[in-house]
Parts: structure tokens; sequence; C-alpha cells
């Protein structure tokens, strides 16, 4: 782009023929910073960005009629403590509410919470050991109890008690104590300087429930919860009825803390299908006024987006498709388990073949023949927010570099062109979940790769049990049994320490944790733990920034991961739908109460 | 009956046994749509054997410049969104999809055959125990149990035979192992019934042994339904492997089978049907030629059946 196009965009958001947040996303996507994006609107005159809001205000609330959404992987469950799935979170978003949400640029947003806790405000201590939060006054549950400070130390108590075994407490760990301050505040103090301590409470970990409901049920009866399946929040629509792995329907909540919203009457989740095919009834029949994750190939959705009833969405998330190089063996069973960590792999283990790997597949392909405007070339592991991805790697397509360093490194071609070495074939298996464009893209690579003479054997499994927490199914991605794997990693929040633990030596998927772990490549390497732990306690947020592109830079200079796209959230929608925001950084329904439909 | 049966008997008596086969022969072709589905089918068998040695454009060759064009002269079938041939694919994937159907039919017809013959002729408790196996295998919920069988055995026949082979016989075995259950029912009503007519009572009073009256007499005159049936398999085989494939159980994701081709196709079908057509076109002419070849062989190979002229 350049300077004469770079001055009709401005002019465009000038007048209002596009939108601010178009303009910065699409500067960020040019390699330039937020802020500096922003001092460029502010040069051309444009005002600085609003505090959030909305042109659409309503007088009253409902009068919207149904809102009928569709999720191709049906919920099972709606306690969001026990959500270990996007659709479970997303289904359990309806009915229950944060202290705070995460909006597209990874802010606090203020949910249930009066304020965001700043250290201005007095919210929040210097050194980060502990957060106040002021609770939202005249807030009820949807049986018409009011929501006190009473719940919010109740959700600690139920997360943190390790009979509940709840899904989300992981961000709950480091809260040494919770003090009821009065009615409607609390102070949460942690063990240690938190930099992220908007985990706990805020987002899709951080949804409460209420004790009166919830209170019989903490501990080893967590599961026998009525509640479970019939959820009573805060949130602006109630429930109405659920069947698990079909449908939620859910109806305005007339008692909802905000003011005249929300604008629809009912709600219907509708959970099954595929994605193509829940692209096609948001975008082509219209039968539904949302459709959840659109993993379908763009040129698809492009030439269904021209029946003109939706339009896709697409906002910015941290994660990446990436391919990860095993280090350990796969086909060696060791104690009960095969890639154990007590074993090496024979060819990957071998720097010039991880290189090599590297420099054959072939993103901007990738990108451009398939996901298109759903994701973004990328050399790094961790790309968001802008001020933690690297800016000192870089990738490459190139066969003939591929061919020279696998022949420097003494792998001869043998008669059927793959290559050998000590008696070792260059052949891999490489596998990923069932979904076309990941097929598609194991094809191009699988490609390039026999042209420098290494063999890959496509393998691929079905999302449900790719993806599955099973401990008894060989095919799940933790358990890794293949050379290769390729699939999107979820960063959840806007703060990478989560994220990036999963290159810790602590963190090794393996049956002693029935593959728990989230270390999936099995790789060691202690300057990565060394600065993960520095990490973990830095108050200086530059600092931080910076242990944080080194870890990435630690992990795509050993080629442990390939990174193959910056994957953008991709939903389709009617086009008469608005006021959702999609933040990649909370669930699909984090301003659920300020969705509605233009006439 | 009576009558015709020793009409026949001196004919059938003195007729060396190519006299016989020669008139099978004969019958057969004066069947048209046997014919007309005998010769597509060696057409397609022709095809899929010998094509790839003259088309020798490379089924995985990857070019975006050509993507989901529609039949060119470079192109005959078009190719698919990643620019690859599409004839080469459809060439290729038929000897496997091909394969997979007639081996999974032999398997399910033999099976079948076997428990069906054995249940039909011997009756009583063996009659008794075998149909119990049979609806046991008929309530067997086919989905998990494949995932199991799948799961169980791939990769000790992936390494014993390789990516491609190992998933072959795999897939043939379990396709073909549940699916013979049909037939063994059939086998054994035909066997009911003709081990009482006269024909079979006459080589009993003759002396012959069980096993001759099986096999000479009985079964070839229980073979109608038989064919039928297995012919229907061969469609279903083919299916089969494709939703085996669809579930990644099946062969790998870059092999293109007719079903996978299909499956990949589905998305597209509103603007790139020629990616569709072509290997649907190839499932559904085999399908049919197979069943039609099936009916020509009934009538010509059932010596009762009077053809019309």
């Amino acid at each position: 782009m350049d300077e004469r196009q770079l001055r009709e965009l401005l002019e465009d958001v000038r007048t209002g023929g596009l939108s601010r947040r178009t303009f910065v996303t699409t500067m960020i996507g040019l390699g330039l910073t937020a802020p500096l994006a922003a001092r460029m609107l502010t040069a051309a005159g444009v005002a600085d960005a609003q505090p959030r809001g909305d042109p659409f205000a309503p007088t009253r609330r409902g009068g919207g009629g149904q809102l009928k959404v569709l999720w191709w992987q049906a919920p099972t469950l709606l306690n969001p403590h026990f959500a270990n799935g996007t659709k479970d979170e997303d289904a359990s978003r309806i009915f229950y509410e944060p202290l705070a949400g995460f909006d597209p640029d990874g802010n606090v947003v203020p949910i249930l919470a009066a304020e965001v806790p700043t250290v201005q405000n007095g919210g929040l201590a210097k050194d980060l050991t502990w957060v106040r939060w002021r609770l939202k006054k005249g807030v009820t549950w949807h049986d018409g109890r009011p929501f006190t400070a009473d719940d919010v130390v109740f959700n600690w108590e139920y997360v943190a008690d390790p009979d509940t075994a709840a899904w989300t407490s992981g961000s709950y760990r480091e809260i040494s104590r919770i003090d009821k301050l009065d009615s409607h505040t609390v102070k949460v103090s942690f063990n240690a300087p938190q930099p992220f301590w908007s985990d706990a409470f805020c987002g899709n970990r951080g949804m409460i429930i209420p004790r009166h409901v919830f209170g019989p049920y903490k501990g080893a009866k967590s599961r026998e919860a009525p509640a479970n399946l019939k959820p009573v929040g805060t949130g602006p629509y109630r429930f109405v009825d659920f069947k698990p792995g079909d449908v939620v329907r859910a109806e305005l909540d007339p008692a909802y803390h905000v003011p005249n919203r929300p604008f629809f009457d009912a709600l219907e989740m509708k959970g099954g299908g595929d994605a193509a095919s829940a692209a096609r009834a948001a975008l082509q029949t219209g039968e539904y006024d949302y459709a959840w994750n659109m993993q379908v190939e763009d040129d698809i959705l492009r030439r269904l987006e021209q029946a003109g009833k939706g339009r896709v969405n697409i906002w910015a998330t941290g994660n990446p498709e990436h391919i990860q190089c095993n280090s350990t063996d796969p086909w060696k069973e060791v104690d009960g388990e095969r890639s154990s960590i007590k074993t090496t792999h024979a060819l990957l283990s071998d720097p010039a073949v991880r290189q090599a790997l590297n420099l054959l597949v072939d993103r901007a392909a990738v990108q451009e023949q398939i996901y298109g405007r759903q994701g973004q070339t990328t050399a790094n592991f961790l790309n968001a927010p802008s001020r933690f991805s690297s800016r000192a790697t870089r990738w490459e397509f190139s066969l003939e570099r591929a061919n020279q360093i696998l022949d420097a490194a003494g792998w001869r071609r043998a008669a059927d062109g793959v290559r050998v070495k000590d008696g070792k074939r260059l052949t891999m298996v490489y596998q990923t979940s069932i979904n076309a464009p990941r097929q598609k893209t194991q094809q191009i690579v699988k490609q390039a790769a026999a042209k420098a003479g290494i063999d890959l054997e496509l393998k691929s499994v079905v999302a449900s049990v790719f993806f599955s927490s099973d401990p008894a199914n060989a095919d799940t991605y933790p358990h890794f049994y293949a050379d290769l794997q390729m699939y999107n990693t979820t960063m959840t929040a806007p703060d990478p320490q989560y994220f990036m633990n999963q290159f810790t030596s602590w963190e090794i998927a393996s049956k002693a944790n029935k593959w728990q772990g989230r270390n999936i490549t099995r790789w060691r390497n202690e300057e990565y733990d060394r600065a993960y732990r520095a990490a973990d306690s830095e108050l200086d947020p530059v600092k931080r920034a910076a242990l944080f592109v080194k870890m990435n830079d630690l992990v795509i200079q050993n080629v442990v991961v390939i990174p193959v796209l910056w994957r953008n959230g991709v939903s389709a929608s009617s086009v008469r739908l608005k006021g959702m925001d999609l933040s990649g950084w909370d669930s699909t329904f984090w301003r659920l109460a300020f969705w509605h439909k233009t006439s | 009956m009576t009558a015709r049966a020793v009409e026949k008997l001196p004919v059938a008596l003195a007729a060396p046994r190519a006299l016989l086969w020669r008139e099978a022969v004969r019958r057969f072709r004066r069947h048209r749509l046997a014919m007309i589905g005998a010769t597509v089918l060696l057409v397609l068998v022709g095809a899929v054997v010998a094509g790839p040695l003259a088309w020798r454009l490379p089924v995985n060759e990857i070019d975006f410049t050509q993507k989901l064009k529609g039949p060119t002269w470079g192109h005959p079938l078009g190719t698919d969104d990643l620019g690859q041939d599409l004839l080469a694919r459809v060439l290729y994937g038929g000897r496997i999809s091909l394969a997979v159907g007639v081996a999974a039919m032999l398997i399910a017809i033999s099976i079948g055959t076997a428990i069906g013959a054995a249940s039909g002729y011997v009756g009583g408790a063996v009659d008794h125990t075998l149909m119990r196996i049979t609806d046991l295998f008929l309530s067997l919920p086919q989905l998990p149990l494949l995932l199991l069988i799948v799961y169980l055995f791939r990769d000790a026949l992936r390494k014993a035979l390789g990516p491609e082979g190992g998933v072959f016989v795999l897939v043939v075995a379990v396709i073909g192992g549940l699916r013979w259950m049909p037939v063994a029912r059939l086998v054994r009503a035909q066997f009911l019934s003709l081990r009482e007519k006269e024909f079979v009572e006459a080589a009993r009073s003759l002396g012959a042994p069980p096993l001759r009256q099986v096999v000479r007499h009985i079964l070839p005159n229980s073979m109608g339904p038989v064919i039928v049936a297995g012919s229907l398999d061969v469609a279903a085989a083919i299916i089969a492997e494709s939703t085996l494939s669809f579930l990644g159980l099946g062969f790998p994701p870059d092999i293109p089978t007719w079903g996978r081709l299909l499956f990949d196709a589905k998305d597209n079908l509103d603007f790139a049907p020629h990616w569709a057509i072509f290997p649907g076109t190839a499932i559904f002419l085999t399908v049919l030629s197979i069943n039609y070849i099936g009916d020509g062989l009934r009538d010509a190979l059932d010596p009762r059946r009077v053809l019309s002229r």
C-alpha cells in the first residue's frame, strides 16, 4: 500500500465511509502498531475513539422477535466452570456473565463490575498483589435474588475446591484469599504479583454462578447440580429449555440490569451439522441470524455472500494455525505410552530436517488459495496483542534451500526419490483434524515435501475425536502419536502467560497426567523455562513483553512448531444483525445484550 | 413340475457340461441390458486399468492457476480447487474404488453363502446357532464396531502392508465382514425350499454325498438372489468406503477414491458441478451396470426360467 492509497483510506475514515476500527485493523495487518495507526488518524483530523457505544439506542426492552443462532458443534452442558469447549462456554454465556469482558483490543470492559479497577481509582495494588472489584448494584439473578459479593466469593471457593474438578481452576489458582469488604465490594489477594490480574472473574473463565443455587453442590457433588443443565444467571436471556447436544432456548429477562436491553424476545441456539452447511444457513438461505466458526474455504464463503442475505464477520484473534514437530518417538512404546519423553525422534531430532520442513510450507499459497480473509501468513507463534509479537523472525518458502540443507546434512536421495541417511528413510506421518481447509493445506505441504525428498503420509482424524480429552483414545492431539500434526491453538486471553505455557517442560503431556499437559510437542528447553518463569513475576510491561518475544523466538528458531497462519475469527451473520462487536479474547456472546437487528 | 423335470432329465443327462455353459452364455447375450451393462463395466475397468498408462498427468500436481476449471482439452474432466487434474484422479481412484467394491462383495458373498448353505442344509441346532449369530451381527451397531476394529488393527496392518495396502485389507475386511448377513438369510431360505425338491431327492437317492448335493445341485439353483445381492453389495461397498474415508478411517485424505472425490466436491456443487458429476457418474454407471449384469446372470443361470422372445 503506498502513500496515496493510505491518504485515500484516511479520507474514507474522515468522511465516515470506513470505520475507525477497520482502519486500525488494516494498519496492524500491514505491520504497524495500533498506537501508530491512532496517531495517523489524529494527524488526519479524525477524532479519537469514543468510549464503546452503539448508535442504536432502544427506548424499551424486547420487540425484536426471535434470534436464531447456529453452532455446528452442539453444547452439552450449561455450567461455565465445566465448559471444556467453545460451544459450552458460548452457550453458558447466554445465561451467565463475568465481572468484566474483553473487547476486541483486549481491554477490560465492566459487565457485572461497576468499574474497571485501576491503580488510579484504588482498585489495583501498585505491586499487582491484589485487586478490588466494586460490583454493579441492582443486579438480580433470574430467580429474583440479588447478586452480591457473596456470590463472587462463592465462585472462588467452588472452583478452588479440587473435588469440584472445575475446568476453569487454572485461572483461580493464584488467588490466596478473597475478602468481602461490603455487600458489593470484594478484594482479591494473590500469592504473588499478577501481571494478568484480570484472569479470574473475567471473560470466558470468569462467569459467575449463584451461591444460593450451587451452594449445596460444591465439591464432589458438583456434577449432580440440576442447575448444570437449567442455569440461573444474570444474563440478558433466561432459561427456557435445553436439549443437550441439540438446542438451547432462552427468553428475554425482563429484569436485566442494562436498561432497555436486550432487543430480542427469545433466543434459540441450535447445535449440530457442519461448517459448510452452517455457512449456507446464515449466508444463502437466511434461515439463521448467526452461524459460528466458519471453517470453510474463503472462496466458498465469498460465493455464498453474493446471495446478499448474509455477511462474513472477521475479527482479530491470537490463534496460530501451526504444524508441530514431535520431539519424541511416536512409534516406540515405553511404559505403556508412545511419544514418551524417554525417547527422541529418529528424524526430527536432526535440526536440518526441521529447518527443511520450515522452508517447505508454502504459507502464501495456503493463505491466498484457501484461507483468504480468514488469516494472514506469519513466522511467529505468538502474534497478538501486537506488543508481544516478534519482529526478528521471518519465513520463507524455498525448495532450493530445503534441498541444500538436507544435502549438506548428509541426507541422500534413494532410487524412489526419498532421502535416506544411516538407513533411516525420511518418511513421516502428518496428521490433523478433518476439515476441508486443513486437508488442502496437508496436500500443499506434502507436495512440496515430496520435491525435497521427504515423504509425508497424510492422516486425518474426525474433529470430535482429535480435539477430545479422552485419555483412552490414541488419536487425540495431546497423544500426538504422529510425527507432525497441525491445528489451531486458541489464545483464550489477551495476556500470553497461559498461552505460552505450552512449551514449558512441566506441562508435557504424558500418560502420567492423562495427556492433560499442555506441552504437546514434548520440547524441553531450560532457557525457555527460565524466560517463562521470569515473565510470570515481571511487573514492568516492557520487560515482560520482551520475555515473551524471546520465548516465541526460541520456539521458532528451534523449529519446534512451524506457524502457518495467524487465523482470524470468522463467523457468518444476517446483514441485518448488528451490535455484536466480536472479540478474539472473549466469547462470541460477550455483548449479547447489545445484539440487535435493523429492519 | 414333475412332467417338466422328467422331460428335461434326458437332455441334461445327455448334454455335456460345455453345452450347458454355452446355453448360459447364449441366454446372457440375449439379455440386452445385461450386455450393455457388461460393455460399460468393461470400458470402466479397462479405463482405470489402462487409463493411467495413457493419461500421464500426475494425480497430485497442484497448480493454483488452473483451479476449478471446467472441462478443457488440457483437463478433459476439469480440475479441482487445488488445480489437480480430475481425469487422472478419477482414473486412479477408480482402481481403488472398484477393487474395494469387488473384493468386499466377494468376501460378503463367500461368508454369506457358506453360512446360509450350512444353516439351510443341515437345519436343526446348527441352523438355530448360525441364524442367531446372523441376528447378532445384524443387530451390531456398525459404526462403533468399525471404529473399534480400525483402532485395534490399523497400526498393525499398516506396519505389515504399508499405508495403502493395510487400509485396503482393513476396509475390505470390515465392509465385507459386516455385509454378509442378508446373503446368508437369502441363501438359507433358498436352501430350505430347494432341499425338499424332487431333483435333490433324486440326487440323494442316487447316493450323492451331502457336499455334492449342495455344490452341484442346490447351490447353482440358489445363485439368482445371491448374484443380485452381491451386485448391490459392490455399490454399497464403494459408498461405505467413502463413508470410512469421510470419518478419517479409510484411505489417507490425499488418495482420490471416488467417494473421497465426491466428498471433497460437495461444498462446491453449485459452482463447480463438474467436480462431483464425473466421479458421481462413474459410481452410478458402475453400480447400474453391475446390477444389470446381475439380472442377466440370474436369468442365464436359472435353467427353469423361460426367456420371453
